[in-house]
């Protein structure tokens, strides 16, 4: 854009002629920058008009016409909800089962995706076609099995219930996998002749020099564990055991149309996540890029 | 390694083993059932609601994976133009619903479109004689509702990727293209299209995926109303199982699930492949 000032130094025709022509693509350049940032505010508008509603009082909320900011600033509706409702008790069923989820399937996932690069063992083969097939498997058919699996095992309606099932990760084994096998294998001869065991080779060398995979590996699991709703929803009938997700619909039908509280529970269910992606979204970008196959 | 393997075992190799073996039989929700041969396919075929659920699905795969793909590449070239933290905040107003659970994204919704008192209402009533609409109440609206929520609630997704494959052309391309000359809408066409096609493919394979697992909006959006007619397949599964107690049959349906997102995904695949080598 700088470009036009310069040539005008030196060539005051040729420069107006550029900068007219300039001129023109700007108009057509400045017309889809407004459109985009109009559409984006469009798009980012419900989340607002959800949050602003939530500092409302109840009599506010249903007044007609629209009102950008409330009248009367209120944190009420925040206060019923975390006094009156189970949220703390979901607040801590969901970070529980979203921590366990998150670690478990980081560890397991790098120790298959290391015993399939690097190890060599009857069936490695077979076990890695397992896991490329089990990508096309989808969850929500399985719903029924699970169900019966973990009854059999005595787990519905217990946190580790909630957990089980969603430790099939086989993205993250198949990315940790790649990524392993291409670690330079001097590394892995130079630690076998000092000595160095497996687990040592996994957890000194090949995970701490993929450690910016794993984190946003880890990020992404934890989103989605947080937002899973239909398999909590599904394992888990006592109000005591439930997650954020599957607890703010119980609010909902508690409440009727109470619609200032409603939103304030949805608010802080989303806060977490919201925190985690504005932190990390250079990670999360680039767990998105890996899980969907493009290098980032 | 062997707890990673045990933990597959348990819970993906034998339930899917199951659901294959247990689809043959009658088996209620938890229990053993009888040998019933292809008996319960057979039920499916001839069930309204099993065919309600297939076509609603289907309805609902157009409604959001075609728009969701198209809306999403315009957006993304509209991004791509800035620059620095303008970028950066536009991208995150599109990419901040993406990461809402789907039970804030059903609060959110709900009131926004609340019949007395959302402020959807100002458009939907004039549309509608100056009448509030209750919207998820209203069978023929529910579906293009719920796909057009779902548009808004994934779309940073796939805008993400196609930035990403915005970012892969090489600036030097449209340098020399801006030099021979070439206007705006055939460096498009010419240069940008052709270069990002596998990028939409990957876009309109995920979602299309994605969506044929549809339950989550479409339950808490009809709960409370008539859950049928706007039935889907996950949730024909779910009410068969977990309601009705018919575990065989909804095992079935859920292999028929199964073994339509993989022929189909492989197909379109494949489709679309042949299209963009052409």
């Amino acid at each position: 854009m700088s470009a036009p000032a310069q040539i005008e130094d030196y060539a005051p025709s040729l420069a107006t002629r550029r900068l007219s022509r300039l001129r023109q693509w700007d108009l057509i350049g400045l017309a889809i920058t407004l459109a985009t940032v109009i559409v984006a505010t469009l798009w980012a508008f419900p989340l607002y008009w959800a949050l602003v509603t939530t500092f409302k009082p109840e009599y506010e909320v249903v007044r007609p016409g629209v009102q950008l900011w409330p009248e009367h600033f209120t944190l009420e509706n925040y206060a019923h909800v975390l006094l009156q409702t189970k949220i703390g008790i979901w607040y801590l069923n969901s970070l529980i089962t979203s921590a366990a989820v998150t670690i478990l399937v980081v560890i397991m996932a790098a120790g298959a995706g290391y015993a399939i690069s690097q190890l060599q063992f009857p069936g490695r083969q077979l076990f890695w076609w397992m896991i490329l097939a089990s990508f096309m498997v989808p969850i929500p058919a399985l719903i029924v099995t699970h169900f019966l699996v973990l009854s059999q095992l005595h787990l519905i309606n217990t946190l580790p219930g909630v957990v089980g099932p969603q430790l099939i990760a086989p993205v993250t084994v198949i990315i940790y996998k790649q990524f392993f096998d291409s670690v330079p294998k001097d590394f892995r001869e130079a630690a076998v002749i000092d000595g160095a065991s497996e687990f040592q080779l996994l957890f000194r060398i090949y995970l701490p020099m993929n450690w910016g995979v794993t984190t946003a590996l880890a990020i992404i699991t934890f989103i989605g564990a947080w937002n899973l709703f239909l398999w909590p929803f599904l394992a888990v009938s006592s109000e005591d055991m439930m997650n954020i997700t599957v607890g703010i619909t119980q609010v909902h039908d508690a409440f009727g149309v109470q619609y200032a509280r409603d939103l304030a529970v949805a608010m802080l269910a989303a806060l977490p996540v919201a925190i985690v992606y504005l932190v990390f979204q250079r990670q999360v970008t680039q767990a998105i890029m890996l899980s969907a196959g493009i290098k980032g | 390694m062997a707890p990673f393997v045990v933990v597959y075992g348990v819970l993906f190799v034998y339930p899917t083993v199951r659901m294959v073996q247990l689809s043959f039989t009658n088996a209620p929700l938890i229990g053993p059932g009888q040998w019933v041969g292809f008996n319960n396919f057979l039920r499916l075929w001839s069930d309204r609601l099993f065919n309600t659920a297939i076509w609603n699905t289907a309805y609902f795969v157009v409604l959001s994976v075609i728009p969701s793909t198209i809306l999403a590449m315009v957006v993304a070239l509209g991004v791509n133009r800035l620059k620095g933290w303008a970028q950066s905040v536009v991208l995150a107003a599109f990419f901040l619903p993406y990461i809402l659970p789907v039970s804030v994204v059903f609060s959110i919704w709900s009131w926004m479109f609340d019949k007395d008192f959302g402020i959807a209402q100002y458009a939907v009533a004039p549309l509608n004689g100056g009448e509030h609409l209750s919207i998820f109440r209203t069978i023929p609206l529910f579906m293009p509702a719920v796909a057009f929520i779902t548009v808004w609630w994934l779309l940073g997704f796939n805008v993400l990727l196609f930035i990403a494959g915005l970012r892969n052309i090489s600036s030097e391309i449209y340098e020399a293209a801006g030099l021979d000359g070439a206007s705006r809408w055939a460096q498009f066409t010419r240069i940008t299209w052709p270069l990002i096609w596998p990028v939409t493919v990957l876009v309109f394979t995920i979602n299309f995926i994605l969506q044929l697992k549809i339950f989550d909006q479409v339950y808490l959006f009809a709960n409370g109303g008539r859950v049928a007619p706007t039935m889907v397949m996950v949730q024909y599964i779910y009410v068969t199982a977990f309601q009705q107690n018919h575990g065989g049959l909804a095992d079935a349906a859920a292999l028929v699930l199964f073994v339509l997102i993989v022929v189909l995904s492989v197909l379109q695949y494949q489709l679309l492949r042949a299209r963009g080598e052409r």
